[in-house]
């Protein structure tokens, strides 16, 4: 038995066989070139306005000026100073305050929200009713911040809205409230208008685990005698838990996000400023309306860093929570 | 089950779970109910106060005065433009790229893969973008409503992952017969992708019905408005009104000229412009309702 080694083996292939079997790489290319021309236009756009602005991002480390052209490297570096003119700023703490809070309001009142509705729902045995329910609490979700907004400051108006005449009506207030111009009401307002603008439409998910619950579970525990409210306390909930701490953990991870088109929409009285401002909102007012692009590009940074820090975290938790069954 | 046979304290759960709905189904109701009967009442006389569930003084004149606006007309069909052109083009466009990127012998899949991923987890944000577009000459361009929007990497990634999972043996067939990958995309793919494309489509197309702020930052040019930036500037405007203690008077002329030769308020004719902007939405809302679940799912799916 003759032993061949690779290199002769390879070697005894006439040259031009093998030509025929491994064609170069452009010759490849060449033959999908219809699937290529398909992936390409995308690639181009993705490559303009997805990755050009991350370059753009070099703009916070620069004195810009607002004439500069397409060439930002004709601006001076300054290193890390509108960084330090953030974190030097008057308006620094109020403004993280303010997302914080306003992030973890949202979060703590419009997480459970829709899961308690979704078992709500799950205990609807009319099913027309229930679908009735759905639809209509889905409606809010698709409707824009402007019409939201608007409804939202009609029923608020002092002028006859129906909040202020319901209220006047049961006797709790004698004059008119005007809700939207004072700070006190602001995070309430917002946080409750977020929740019924979301609460059907993210009810769907829950809905949608709570529906692969296996059913022997809620029979087997109807013939041990266990009340409904039991079911729901001992079979709902622990089967649904992993999913709601993986949204949960998840929401953690935007917790600089504390919402920009619903504040912009219901704090426009400049007096709830000091509630209402958070990043977004700031770099949107400081970074675009006053021109001051290159702080607000520094601005707009921290808060995309802290975030992906943030969500790093938050997959991290995930993933080991999804191992680690409830 | 029957509600005889369970128990008392179930018995309270169930009723209280039902009148807690019909309460949250009324508070998600009601304010698109009120606005309705506002915008078909007389503006002076809603101003008197009391108009909740029924017009009491009903004209159809808000509406007219809405219709006979040039303004809003124009902007209703910049709104109507650029949702269908803007929708139809990003599907092509979004679905042409998943086609492509659904091949497994494709050169440079894993590249590619990496590329789009990367952009949905970071962005250059609010002010990189708006010096991107003002540098490309977008800026007042009906085209800046159209051409950023056209691919979105969450929908192509969910496009893809549905035509892996169409039959091969119909593409190969396909190609026996000596049809082109353009032919197998146009006239096999498409077709059979039906639900998926009117699902992604919807929500695209209510993105693009509903998007009032990037107009606010990008287009100055009255003409070019969208209609929901547009009641937005009314909004502005009235709430200035009421500031100055003139909200029952009438409307900024700037907008609305033939407001003030009819005594309309400014509150009637902003109801009447959100009905008229937000009933397309409710007109097709009970038709293609599956379509927005089926999207909650296949995105969750993906998760």
């Amino acid at each position: 038995m003759s032993q061949v080694t690779a290199k002769e083996h390879y070697s005894s292939i006439p040259p031009k066989r093998r030509s025929v079997n491994e064609k170069s790489f452009f010759q490849r290319l060449w033959k999908q070139m219809d699937i290529q021309l398909m992936v390409w236009p995308g690639v181009l756009l993705i490559f303009i306005f997805a990755y050009i602005p991350m370059y753009g991002v070099l703009t916070g480390f620069m004195d810009y000026n607002i004439f500069t052209g397409a060439n930002i490297f004709e601006n001076p570096w300054v290193g890390f100073k509108h960084f330090e003119d953030f974190f030097n700023a008057p308006q620094f703490w109020t403004i993280m305050r303010n997302t914080i809070v306003i992030s973890l309001l949202k979060l703590l009142v419009g997480f459970p929200a829709p899961i308690l509705l979704a078992m709500m729902l799950n205990e609807v045995r009319h099913r027309n009713f229930k679908r009735v329910i759905q639809s209509i609490t889905y409606l809010p979700y698709f409707m824009s911040w402007v019409i939201v907004g608007s409804i939202v400051m009609s029923l608020l108006s002092t002028e006859n809205g129906s909040v202020n005449m319901l209220l006047k009506g049961i006797g709790a207030i004698d004059e008119s409230i005007n809700f939207l111009s004072m700070k006190d009401y602001f995070w309430a307002i917002l946080v409750s208008t977020n929740v019924w603008k979301d609460i059907g439409f993210n009810s769907i998910i829950f809905m949608a685990a709570i529906a692969g619950v296996n059913p022997s579970l809620y029979e087997a525990a109807e013939i041990d005698g266990a009340s409904r409210f039991k079911q729901m306390y001992l079979i709902t909930i622990p089967t649904i838990m992993p999913i709601i701490i993986i949204f949960m953990i998840l929401a953690m991870g935007s917790l600089l996000s504390a919402g920009f088109e619903d504040i912009l929409i219901l704090a426009q009285n400049p007096s709830l400023r000091p509630v209402s401002d958070v990043i977004d909102t700031y770099v949107y007012r400081v970074g675009l309306q006053n021109q001051r692009y290159d702080f607000g590009v520094a601005v707009g940074l921290f808060r995309a860093v802290v975030s992906v820090m943030l969500l790093t975290i938050a997959n991290y938790l995930a993933r080991r929570t999804g191992n680690s069954l409830w | 089950m029957l509600f005889k046979r369970l128990g008392y304290t179930d018995r309270i759960m169930i009723v209280a779970i039902y009148v807690f709905l019909i309460l949250l189904s009324f508070t998600a109701l009601y304010p698109f109910w009120n606005t309705l009967i506002v915008s078909l009442n007389e503006g002076l006389d809603t101003a008197k106060g009391g108009v909740t569930f029924w017009p009491r003084a009903f004209t159809l004149s808000n509406y007219s005065t809405v219709f006979a606006d040039d303004k809003l007309l124009n902007a209703f069909m910049i709104t109507i433009l650029r949702t269908v052109i803007g929708t139809i083009s990003a599907i092509f466009m979004t679905t042409m790229l998943a086609y492509g990127m659904s091949k497994s012998y494709l050169i440079g899949r894993k590249f590619f893969t990496i590329f789009f991923i990367v952009t949905m987890y970071f962005g250059g944000g609010l002010i990189p973008t708006f010096l991107l577009i003002k540098s490309l000459g977008l800026m007042n361009n009906f085209l800046v409503f159209i051409i950023p929007g056209l691919i979105s990497v969450w929908n192509m990634i969910i496009f893809r992952t549905f035509f892996k999972s169409l039959p091969a043996g119909l593409e190969e067939s396909a190609q026996i017969d000596g049809c082109s990958n353009w032919g197998v995309y146009l006239k096999i793919i498409l077709p059979l992708s039906g639900p998926v494309i009117a699902t992604l489509g919807l929500f695209t197309a209510i993105a693009h019905w509903n998007d009032w702020f990037a107009p606010t930052i990008y287009i100055t040019n009255q003409d070019l408005m969208p209609v929901q930036t547009v009641l937005r500037r009314l909004l502005n405007a009235n709430l200035f009104n009421e500031a100055s203690g003139n909200s029952t008077g009438t409307i900024n002329s700037l907008t609305l000229e033939t407001a003030s030769k009819k005594s309309l308020t400014s509150k009637s004719l902003i109801s009447a412009t959100i009905m008229v902007v937000s009933l397309p939405i409710i007109a097709v809302y009970p038709f293609v309702q599956k379509y927005f679940v089926k999207g909650v799912m296949v995105g969750s799916l993906k998760e």
